[in-house]
């Protein structure tokens, strides 16, 4: 019974995404607040069935239900519970489940708090929501439904992909979708604004925090699929450029570009349309990750299934959504109002620079993803196109950028004055400067690049505190007034603080690890001791353990460093009977912030194991760095506080005059 | 009956969802408006301007700005009052009243199975929870041998479990174990060879086959290596020499021993003679009958096999017998139709299908 209810409150979801996608939209026409006000009751509602779905699912997983179809062919009776739970969403039907359901989730929040939103704009908002819904419940229903029955139940289920059982299956894709899907608000808000063809500056911080919403939790998904794929696929990587973790980060890069220009549409009621552009732009990114992923063009570990049908299907959303968005942009944004004007030297400049680095950033992603998908359906030659084309190009229009980030928020609105940005940037260009000469003095070999890639991090965290140093005027005031005024400081300025400081603190990370990490490759026999950057690793043994559902071969090496020990580091290879599969469980030892990092090859006949072992400095900035940017996202969000960016009011020219 | 009692709250649920705001009015002016952000916005100016977080100057600047914004939302701002059209509210009611449950049901009943109930592991017949202690007690007879991994006894009761619950290679690792602690005997190669054959999926490997040897030279008479080194032959291409190795082992068997009718099977099968499998004394009566009468009784026996395997699909051996009558009597679209047929309905064990396929390709159908 609990199947078919799950299945049954899917359709219904359905049905009100249906209605949900309609009657509000004919309410605005008339003007009538009782059908406008459906879209709340009927977001709701969705939202109620969809999870009453999604907990069925779950339920059906734990109890080990092999008469559902989905259950048998991704579950196992002797799975850790944890692992039932999580592998709801291990498989394509149940994840694509799980991304309704964040959809209907975010409707819902919309209904639920969106008491400032003026009554057509919400009822606008949620039913191109509810477009967007009512074609993936259908997507579901028709080609990838999750409720699918067996006639005659079989004893027991196939299991879960060994490499997904893992705790980063509980974390990884609820947060990635939680910023997919959240850049769906963005877009419904932007279409919504199309429609009734009014925008500005209210509108701006009115999405605000759902823009804002789904950036934090894309942010985290992002990184904490890195550094599950780091610790999990056992060779120390921790990105690939591979085509689905560049699907994910095309919508954060357009993302981030979207969170500022709203910023200046917000503070100033400037870049109005390019911000609806990007809005638009945002969610057909995410959009083109759910296809580059759901529909098997490409091979990798996310593709689950591959399905022809379904590759069709999610196209033709794909083209429906983005074309019709584009098509409505196109129609309605020239009867969009200009908004305010600015000096190219101001923080609105800035934050234009900061767009078209991003959205150029993201175009060539864009590229180097696609290209070679193009080209395979067009030739049929199959090129790959790897990390050289991305170092070649992201990386070097990443530079100016990151030169740039300390002087935006230094700027004024509306005009700004960049000489004396720049002279208060110099104690952080002063700092920068000692820290490549450090670093050049101190380590030997390497990039010549790498101290510089360095002092340019070191200059954007230095300028971001810079910053809030001259806001709360730290040198300058005595102590107390300048503590008084660094609470007075909002919220907002503290976010953007940690989130420009999180950058540097990220890019720190992957030039050390690039540049400086060691690595060790040998067949140890028990007693081998292995030397690497001062640590000495001694294996100590191996033996056999049954796991839950597995058999686990656990190697045992202490560590030591100068005669002293320090740990123990137990790499293991599990190997799964069900799927006749094993994976490697490297083990990780952190020193500070750098890490050893052991994973375990072959056996051979001897008894000899291949072990690679890697020294990785300052690897964990890597994924710190992105934790402070949420952070400072979360400060920013939590900040109630409206927005006026006052502008400096237009002086006489007299700073422009030279001394008499 | 449960099942449409929840399906009829659920909908009444979606649907009252819809009819809610339809049937209450909606003050104007309680929503928010433009005007309401941006006159929050001067507030918030105020406020900074008095911690001393802009100048005056910039604050004056901004006022001017916001008020401008304020007075253009004022004039933009709908000032029509929100009313309530009965009419389309009817309409939208009415469409929520019956269009939601139809369609509701007109996308669920295809695509549902509303007949078929829950089926969850703890239900399970018993042979689930049978199998676990199986497994527990192969844990705890390995994690022995991992401290004693000498003890020959202990690898000899194991192997032949492992390779029961398909852990082929690891019974290989087992049988070897007992080899050299447990001491060679030539029950012990042949069993290696067969292990080291099943985990290559029924193909005698180089490997497996010179254990078969290795177990021949120790007992010439060993049956089960004979038996694999026959079909070793067989796989090899060389039919004419696996039935003469069976037919010396057959000439030489005991008189119950019991692998006697499958080796006979099989030599019949590699002599072409293929025969569905009847009981001795029907085939007796059988020969003492005229020619149609034969034909027609053996059509009543496999239409009878047909009957029965349609009414319960498990049986695998069935099927194979069903599929070689059909070819026997010359009915290859009958063959081939049963063939589908038996797929079908073991299709849902991935087990039994594996047996099928294996048994049909040693019919010479394909696989």
């Amino acid at each position: 019974m609990i199947a078919e209810a799950g299945h049954y409150a899917l359709v219904l979801a359905l049905a009100l995404a249906l209605i949900q996608s309609t009657v509000p939209i004919l309410g605005a026409r008339l003007n009538d607040g009782g059908l406008m006000n459906v879209a709340r009751s009927a977001a709701l509602a969705q939202f109620a069935f969809v999870a009453v779905s999604f907990g069925a699912l779950i339920w059906l997983n734990v109890t080990s239900d092999f008469s559902v179809l989905n259950v048998y062919e991704n579950s196992h009776s002797a799975k850790p519970l944890l692992y039932k739970i999580t592998g709801v969403w291990g498989n394509h039907e149940g994840s694509m489940l799980l991304w309704v359901s964040i959809l209907a989730l975010f409707g819902g929040l919309v209904a639920a708090f969106g008491n400032n939103l003026p009554l057509s704009l919400r009822a606008h908002v949620l039913a191109v929501q509810a477009w967007v819904a009512s074609a993936f419940y259908l997507f579901i229903l028709i080609t990838s439904n999750p409720f699918l029955r067996i006639a005659n139940p079989p004893i027991e289920g196939r299991d879960l992909n060994p490499v997904l059982q893992d705790i980063g299956l509980a974390v990884h894709p609820p947060l990635l979708y939680l910023g997919y899907v959240g850049f769906s608000i963005s877009f419904s808000f932007a279409a919504a604004a199309l429609l009734e063809g009014r925008l500005d500056a209210a509108w701006a911080r009115w999405v605000r925090p759902w823009t804002l919403m789904a950036w934090i939790f894309l942010t985290l998904g992002i990184a904490m699929g890195s550094y599950w794929a780091y610790y999990e696929l056992g060779w120390g990587g921790w990105w690939f450029w591979d085509p689905v973790e560049n699907a994910s980060l095309m919508p954060w890069l357009a993302g981030t570009a979207l969170l500022h220009s709203a910023l200046v549409m917000e503070k100033r009621n400037a870049l109005k349309v390019w911000t609806i552009l990007l809005a638009i732009l945002t969610f057909s990114l995410s959009l083109l990750g759910t296809f580059l992923v759901r529909s098997g063009v490409l091979t990798s570990v996310h593709a689950f299934a591959t399905d022809p049908t379904r590759g069709v299907f999610i196209l033709m959303i794909l083209c429906v959504f983005i074309g019709g968005s584009l098509a409505l942009f196109a129609w309605r944004a020239s009867a969009l109002k200009q908004g305010g004007l600015f000096a190219p030297i101001s923080r609105e400049g800035a934050l234009v620079l900061n767009n078209l680095f991003l959205t150029t950033a993201c175009a060539t992603v864009f590229v180097g993803t696609l290209y070679p998908l193009a080209l395979e359906v067009v030739t049929g030659d199959k090129i790959s196109v790897g990390a050289p084309f991305f170092n070649l190009t992201f990386g070097p229009l990443m530079v100016p950028l990151l030169l740039a980030v300390p002087f935006g928020p230094l700027l004024a609105w509306k005009r700004g004055d960049l000489l004396g940005a720049a002279q208060r940037l110099i104690a952080a260009g002063i700092v920068a400067l000692l820290v490549i000469a450090l670093v050049f003095a101190w380590t030997k070999g390497g990039a010549v690049l790498a101290p510089l890639a360095i002092g340019l991090a070191v200059f954007v965290i230095a300028g971001a505190l810079v910053d809030v140093v001259e806001r709360i005027g730290l040198f300058r005031n005595p102590l107390p007034i300048a503590a008084r005024r660094a609470r007075g400081l909002p919220r907002s300025a503290w976010g953007t603080l940690f989130a420009h400081a999180g950058v540097g603190v990220a890019l720190i990370g992957i030039v050390c690890e690039t540049t400086w990490n060691s690595e060790h490759i040998a067949a140890m026999k028990e007693g081998d001791t292995a030397r690497l950057a001062g640590y000495e690793l001694r294996f100590d043994g191996a033996m056999q353990r049954q796991g839950p559902n597995y058999r686990e071969l656990q190697t045992r090496f202490s560590i030591s460093e100068g005669g002293r020990p320090i740990g123990v580091m137990t790499p293991s290879k599990r190997s799964f009977t069900t799927r006749n599969t094993s994976t490697t469980e490297a083990a990780l030892l952190s020193r500070g912030v750098s890490q050893l990092y052991i994973s375990l090859g072959e056996i051979d006949a001897t008894g000899a194991v291949t072990v690679r072992i890697y020294h990785k400095p300052l690897v964990l900035l890597i994924w710190i760095g992105p934790l402070l940017m949420a952070f400072g996202g979360l400060l920013s969000l939590s900040d109630r506080r409206l927005r006026v960016g006052a502008p400096k009011p237009a002086k006489p020219q007299r700073a422009l005059q030279p001394a008499e | 009956m449960a099942l449409w009692f929840v399906f009829a709250i659920m909908t009444a649920v979606a649907v009252f969802a819809v009819l809610w705001p339809l049937g209450r009015t909606v003050r104007a002016g309680r929503e928010g408006s433009e005007a309401n952000v941006y006159k929050d916005q001067l507030v918030e100016l105020d406020r900074d301007a008095e911690v001393g977080l802009i100048g005056p100057a910039e604050a004056s600047a901004a006022r001017v700005e916001i008020g401008r914004r304020l007075l253009a939302s004022a004039e933009t701002e709908r000032t029509a009052p929100v009313t309530a059209r009965h009419g389309p509210r009817r309409g939208v009611a009415v469409f929520a009243l019956l269009g939601l449950p139809a369609l509701a049901l007109a996308v669920y009943l295809p695509l549902g199975s509303p007949m078929q109930g829950d089926d969850p592991l703890a239900g399970r017949t018993k042979t689930a929870a049978a199998s676990q202690p199986l497994e527990n007690l192969v844990a705890q007879v390995e994690a022995h041998l991992e401290k004693n991994p000498t003890d020959g006894r202990g690898w000899t009761v194991l192997a032949p479990v492992l390779a029961k619950i398909g852990r082929f290679d690891d019974a290989a690792r087992a049988y070897r174990n007992s080899i050299s602690y447990a001491g060679e005997t030539a029950e012990r190669r042949a069993d290696l060879g067969e292990v080291l054959s099943m985990a290559a999926g029924g193909v005698i490997t180089a490997d497996a086959k010179g254990e078969f040897e290795r177990a021949v030279k120790l007992n010439a008479d060993d049956p089960k290596a004979r038996y694999f080194l026959g079909l070793a032959a067989e796989q090899d291409g060389r039919p004419k020499d696996a039935a003469a190795i069976w037919r010396a082992m057959l000439d030489k068997a005991p008189a119950d021993a019991p692998w006697k009718p499958m080796l006979q099977a099989q030599l019949a099968r590699i002599e072409g003679k293929p025969l569905p499998a009847l009981p001795d004394e029907t085939i007796a009566s059988a020969q003492s009958m005229s020619e149609a009468d034969r034909s027609a009784m053996i059509r009543g026996m496999v239409d009878k096999l047909a009957a029965r395997l349609q009414q319960n699909g498990d049986d695998v051996e069935g099927w194979l017998r069903l599929v070689r009558a059909y070819m026997v009597l010359g009915d290859a679209d009958k063959a081939r139709s049963a063939q589908a047929q038996a797929r079908q309905a073991v299709a849902g064990n991935a087990e039994r299908l594996r047996q099928l396929n294996d048994g049909l390709k040693q019919l010479g159908l394909d696989g």
